[in-house]
């Protein structure tokens, strides 16, 4: 083989040369047997560090080139692009990782330095077997599935519709909307949250471009990126769409009401035929057969009596529909949870009336709540006179979850204000840990809550009791509470307690997850491709996360990456055909004795058995590389293109080049 | 002056979850044992069992998988056919008289370069206690190399039963 390599070995600034000794390793690889050149270099990456490689390859001839530096998930994209503009193909690259995998593990430089060679050492012996490969094109399919109908999803959906693109919207609920709709007011600014997000929601429901598919779940995904082929329950709602007009007498006639536990968070009630709320979208109701008389007992019917449509809306047969769709890209936005604050039972919730959980005040607040906005106890009756709101219920908290939930402050703050506003004679107490403003204007907004006067206690609540030791505590709930500003423990006798609990992943997240392919944290948040430079999208080509999903967030950080996501798929869709990574397997047709074994292996079934000819083959455009057919091939005649048997046997022997034993007394194969 | 035994440990890491959890641990700095020397490979299902019995052969003291976890994987179930597969190499290992730490298949996600940094230090730990492997010896039954590869101590269990 007259193979002629160049090594480049990266210091990255101190990062690699701090703890490897890069002009050994430099030297040493001058050494190797088909090395023609090898340097070392401040910074790889920069244009002069890719200038020496493309100046080398021209120059000297070079066939193959090796940089050892950082993770390919890195920086493989802009070497192998410096390979290109040499003269070479992308492929006849090869990077070892010096620095994430190496010299930012140890101080033990001994150590660094010889990893450093073995992984040099393991590039240099793969790269001679490395062979030319062209990317692959795919075409994108124009059509994008959003999941999930927040704020984030809604964002997601009306950017690409506005570009000219076909979504299709799934929401589990029967209304889009997400949390969002369930709040009052939004800080710092205080607008209300129905009169920003309504005009959104109706967006949603006319847009031409957009298929809103509420109260539906999906099923199945198969496919890739370009050419997703997923499966859509769309459940019964017992209301005909086409007819329904959204009159809403069903619901006034409906004679049943349930608690809400839903929408209203568990502190109102609603119909068994029901809107979640008046500005739904869509607006037809669903009827809850859980609940609803005539689907347990077979009796009733008010609201078909009622319908006023021809031909009646209400149809008690109305079945599932399944629905198969393609589509290119994929955005989930299925945002979050709240943290079930009775885990913490020593803060009363469930078992002292007067604890409420912020989604509960929320709703209280909100002037179409079921307390008209009026902020009262759980008699829905009398006002309280003073109230305690405690951050970080289950956040910042070994115990249940040590993240910060980003938002609770300031709807803490939020709440303060909305209480002074509407109760200006009640004192109100703010019990924090730390107090996390960061944002435009809200810093701002916590001075004002200063000004206005509510109390501010740094400190962990221990425990909320009605169980008094002095007068003044007297059927009052007594808030303990370490002011560690003043190092003295309080008792506080309140009216009422509001509990702000950690956003959580959903609690289903792992299964949409497996469902998509795509990972989540150890929290249950989806994760993103790279923390700073790649939040929005996923491991897996053509999959975009959103919102809440990937960790708490508020609703401008949600409206942006609604919007960043959006940006991503538009752009691949206004491309029309990506080239993909040619990382595919292949059967040797001559060989192949027809046995099946890799058939079954294949998650995608894109090996077919020519029954005909009795070999197998793989569809390139199913493949996704995985290579798991390769290592399952008796006959060893699979290929998996730029992971092939001779590049990774290669790559061992050379990983070994220090320890390796004297093959000759051992008789091979 | 007794130099402490370093084992070299090959590791198998997949490109999606624990490639990327061993980039998140060198980002993180977290810092573990320099004994496992990875090698990227697109899926732990790609990981031929011949990799690994040419890792042991050429020298390493063992050889670690790492896939995603179970129901996680990028390719849907590559890393399930990895656990079968792994099993039966398991089983044939333990008949060369390879002990059970020296080849392991562990699950770390691309978020946990954490659990990959403590499973290289447990496994580091694990093998420097046992020695090293000396294939020579031990699987071809001579220290001159020239030993018939069947020659191989029958297992204590194995033997009772052929005498009973
Ligand atoms: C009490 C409280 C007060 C807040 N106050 C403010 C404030 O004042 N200002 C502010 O900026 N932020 C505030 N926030 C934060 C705000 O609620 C979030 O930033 C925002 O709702 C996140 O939007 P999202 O679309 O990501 O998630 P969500 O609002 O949770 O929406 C997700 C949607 O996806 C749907 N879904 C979930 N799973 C699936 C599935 N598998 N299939 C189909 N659909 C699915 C859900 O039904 C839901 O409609 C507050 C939060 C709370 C809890």
């Amino acid at each position: 083989m007259s193979e002629k390599v160049g090594v480049y070995i990266c210091h990255c600034g101190t990062n690699i040369a701090k703890t490897v000794d890069v002009e050994e390793v430099a030297l040493w690889a001058g050494e190797q047997d088909h090395v023609d050149v090898a340097r070392e270099y401040k910074f790889m990456c920069s244009s002069l560090g890719q200038e020496l490689i493309e100046e080398d390859i021209k120059e000297k001839g070079l066939t193959k080139i090796v940089v050892a530096s950082c993770s390919p998930h890195m920086h493989e994209k802009t070497f192998r692009t410096a390979c290109v503009r040499g003269g070479l193909n992308p492929f006849m690259f090869e990077m070892a990782n010096i620095r994430e995998h190496d010299s930012w593990t140890t101080d033990d430089r001994e150590a660094a330095t010889l990893k450093a060679k073995a992984l040099t050492k393991a590039a240099i012996e793969r790269v001679i077997h490395n062979q030319p490969l062209e990317p692959l094109p795919v075409e994108i399919n124009p059509n994008t599935l959003v999941v999930g109908g927040g704020i984030a999803g809604i964002s997601a959906a009306l950017e690409l519709a506005e570009a000219g693109n076909h979504v299709y919207l799934v929401e589990r609920e029967p209304s889009i909307g997400g949390h969002m709709a369930q709040l009052d007011k939004t800080f710092p600014t205080l607008d209300c949250s129905a009169c920003i997000l309504t005009p959104k929601m109706v967006d949603v429901g006319q847009h031409p471009n957009i298929t809103l598919l509420t109260y539906s779940e999906v099923e199945a995904v198969g496919g890739y990126l370009g050419n997703f082929d997923v499966t859509v329950r769309k459940k019964a709602r017992y209301v005909d769409e086409e007819h329904c007009t959204g009159c809403g007498i069903c619901i006034e006639k409906c004679p049943y009401k349930v608690v809400d536990n839903v929408f209203e968070a568990g502190l109102g009630a609603r119909k068994v035929i029901y809107r979640p709320f008046p500005q739904a979208v869509p607006k037809y109701p669903v009827i809850d057969t859980e609940n609803c008389v005539y689907f347990q007992r077979g009796k009733c019917k008010a609201c078909q009596i009622f319908c006023p449509t021809d031909p009646n809306s209400i149809d008690f047969e109305q079945q599932d529909e399944i629905l198969q769709i393609v589509v290119g890209n994929i955005i989930l936005a299925t945002g979050f949870d709240l943290f079930d604050v009775s885990q913490i039972p020593q803060y009363g919730y469930g078992r002292l009336a007067n604890v409420f959980t912020s989604l509960e005040f929320e709703r209280m607040v909100n002037a179409s709540g079921p307390t008209d906005g009026k902020i009262v106890l759980r008699d829905l009756e009398t006002p309280p006179e003073s109230v305690v709101i405690i951050h970080c219920v289950g956040s910042r908290d070994e115990n249940y979850h040590k993240y910060c939930s980003k938002v609770c402050c300031m709807y803490s703050l939020k709440f303060a204000h909305l209480i002074h506003e509407r109760l200006p004679e009640a004192e109100v107490y703010n019990c924090y840990i730390d107090m996390r403003t960061p944002g435009k204007g809200y810093e701002e907004f916590y001075n004002r809550l200063l000004e206005e006067g509510t109390h501010f206690i740094r400190g962990k609540v221990a425990e909320v009791s009605d169980v008094a030791r002095i007068e003044e505590e007297e059927g009052k709930l007594i808030v303990q509470v370490a002011d560690t500003l003043i190092s003295k423990q309080r008792r506080i006798p309140v009216d009422m307690v509001i509990l702000s609990p950690a956003m959580e992943a959903r609690n289903d997240s792992q299964e949409v997850s497996q469902l998509f392919r795509m990972g989540c944290d150890f929290d249950g948040f989806f994760v993103e491709r790279h923390p700073k430079l790649d939040p929005v999208a996923t491991m897996t080509e053509g999959i975009y996360i959103a919102g809440a999903c990937q960790g708490p967030k508020d609703v401008p950080d949600t409206v942006s990456q609604g919007a960043a996501a959006a940006a991503r798929v538009a752009s691949f869709i206004s491309r029309g055909t990506v080239m993909m990574e040619p990382i595919r397997a292949s059967i040797n047709q001559e060989l192949c004795s027809g046995c099946r074994i890799c058939n079954t292996m294949c998650p995608y079934n894109a090996i077919v058995f020519h029954e005909d000819s009795n070999v197998s083959e793989v569809i390139t455009a199913l493949c996704q590389g995985c290579g798991t057919c390769v290592a399952a091939c008796p006959s060893g005649i699979i290929t998996g293109a730029h992971f092939t048997n001779d590049q990774l046997l290669a790559q061992i022997e050379g990983i070994l080049w220090d320890v390796r034993s004297n093959l000759d007394l051992v008789p091979v194969e | 002056m007794n130099k402490q035994f370093e084992p070299v440990i090959v590791g198998f890491l997949c490109n999606w979850c624990s490639y990327r959890a061993a980039d998140l641990a060198g980002t993180a700095r977290i810092h573990y044992a320099p004994n496992m020397r990875p090698i990227r490979v697109m899926c732990s299902g790609r990981v031929d069992p011949q990799f690994v019995l040419k890792a042991l052969r050429e020298g390493a003291d063992g050889v670690m998988i790492a896939g995603c976890h179970p129901g996680e994987c990028h390719y849907v179930e590559g890393n399930i056919k990895t656990l079968r597969r792994f099993i039966l190499l398991k089983k044939m290992l333990a008949q060369l008289g390879i002990e059970d730490e020296r080849v392991q298949l562990i699950w770390a996600s691309a978020s946990e370069g954490i659990i990959l940094a403590e499973a290289v230090n447990r496994m580091t730990e694990q093998i420097r206690a046992l020695g090293p492997l000396n294939w020579q010896e031990k699987v071809l039954g001579g220290g001159n190399g020239h030993g018939h590869p069947a020659v191989i101590e029958p297992a204590q269990e194995a033997e009772e039963v052929l005498y009973d």
